[in-house]
């Protein structure tokens, strides 16, 4: 036993090595799973804080690109409002009652979404698993899981709230996978990033039925419980088939170029526990 | 508290703002990072104890990892170059040895024995780093480029803070 001691002792700086390195290694892995870890993290107080100072200063050099979408967004805004004020079907044609249904219906108190408007405070888009660290959290009402877009398109999904911060796994994050649709052949596939161009992510599962065009529009597919349907994703810009490949090689270019981010939404879905735990007794019956 | 410790703490706190605030943001070609707090482990002094050296090197990797959301990852490496620098620094004993209170700095013994003493460590620090990010061998080549072009990036930057900021031989 004093023999193990002193060869311990006379060790120490190795054994030191190892445990240091077994602790981080448990840190990475710890901080690779799903939920994160719960206190080091970018949503931590004095880290964001900071975070928030240096974007402050970033702010700056962004300022017309923000100005420019802000304008574009809401022109937009303003566009799909004029085409709900039109009335659906010439009025004259139908019933009274029809059109009241309608006029009802499309004001309804009744909201699937809502939104919460936040700024990006720390983004990485150069690295191979990627996060954003966005200034709202808990306190406005940000849970684990909510969807977050941009007014150009997705960005990605809540990974870990604080009481003023959160932190976003972003699209550019090669686990991240989510359900996404031809806009105009209507065929489901799935989008992940590849790890190296973040203006670039994969389109896969498309079979070689389908013909894809250059400058298809992407979107995401009402499959999954996190993302609304239809929300921007980007655009094919390289379509390859190998021989007896079973599916295509699609390159779709973001709409949202990932290094601008500057302000984001995320969404809460209302009808999202319901659906979860609709689909939770489907699972349990298959099984 | 001595004055030279006082300095390393001051400095300590200067490289990691350094690095957190400002070159966080530079990146060049989506694949050159500089990670220029490495050099404030590299020059600290010869005769550190190696157990706090380790220390030192996991509070800093740990500190830059809150700020860049990649927890343990910098920790890792860092934690990895320490343990290997005094081997390093053996190995490479300039003549009539190390006196005691040298850094390990350009102005110690000029150029070329600094690169020859830091490039291996930022090499293998860069390597560990990018190589554990990726989760494997998977994209081989991509992230030995990312290494590589990191590398070069990195010394470039030290040897300007050397430069610049010459440490002298605290007596």
């Amino acid at each position: 036993m004093e023999r193990l001691i002193l060869f311990v002792y006379q060790n120490r700086a190795f054994f030191t090595f190892l445990l240091l390195e077994i602790f981080c290694a448990w840190l990475i892995v710890e901080n690779n799973a799903y939920q994160g870890t719960k206190f080091f993290n970018s949503s931590n107080g004095v880290v964001a804080t900071m975070n928030n100072f240096s974007q402050s200063v970033r702010d700056y050099f962004q300022l017309s690109d923000v100005n420019r979408m802000l304008a574009e967004e809401n022109a937009a805004l303003k566009q799909a409002l004029e085409q709900q004020r039109k009335p659906v079907y010439p009025s004259h044609t139908l019933a009274t009652k029809d059109s009241i249904l309608v006029a009802t219906d499309s004001t309804s108190s009744f909201r699937k979404y809502d939104f919460i408007s936040a700024k990006v405070v720390n983004n990485h888009v150069d690295f191979v698993k990627n996060f954003i660290t966005i200034d709202k959290g808990k306190d406005a009402g940000i849970q684990v899981g909510m969807a977050v877009i941009s007014p150009r398109g997705i960005v990605g999904k809540v990974k870990i709230v604080s009481s003023h911060y959160s932190v976003v796994t972003s699209l550019l994050h090669i686990d991240v996978m989510v359900s996404a649709v031809l806009k105009r052949t209507e065929h489901f596939g799935t989008v992940q990033w590849d790890g190296r161009n973040p203006d670039l992510v994969d389109l896969k599962y498309i079979p070689p039925h389908v013909s894809p065009v250059v400058g298809d529009t992407v979107i995401t597919s009402g499959y999954n419980a996190i993302f609304p349907e239809g929300v921007m994703i980007g655009v094919i810009e390289e379509v390859k088939l190998n021989d007896a490949a079973l599916f295509y090689d699609l390159k779709v270019k973001l709409s949202q170029d990932f290094r601008k981010l500057s302000f984001v939404k995320v969404i809460k879905n209302h009808q999202q526990p319901e659906q979860d735990s609709v689909e939770q007794v489907i699972l349990k019956l298959e099984r | 508290m001595s004055r030279v410790s006082i300095l390393q703490i001051i400095s300590f706190f200067i490289y990691l703002l350094y690095q957190v605030l400002i070159l966080q943001n530079v990146v060049l070609g989506h694949t050159a990072f500089c990670f220029l707090y490495v050099a404030y482990l590299l020059v600290l002094p010869v005769e550190t104890n190696p157990l706090a050296l380790m220390g030192i090197g996991f509070i800093m990797g740990f500190a830059v990892d809150m700020f860049y959301g990649s927890l343990g990852l910098h920790s890792f490496a860092c934690v990895f170059i320490m343990y290997v620098r005094n081997y390093w620094l053996n190995n490479l004993t300039p003549q009539g040895g190390y006196d005691s209170n040298d850094t390990p700095s350009l102005a110690l013994n000029g150029l070329q024995w600094f690169m020859v003493y830091a490039t291996p460590l930022v090499l293998l620090h860069h390597g560990v780093l990018f190589f554990l990010e990726a989760g494997g061998f998977r994209m081989f080549w991509f992230t030995l480029w990312k290494v590589i072009t990191s590398s070069l990036f990195t010394l470039l930057v030290i040897l300007i803070a050397q430069f610049l900021f010459p440490s002298r031989r605290p007596r």
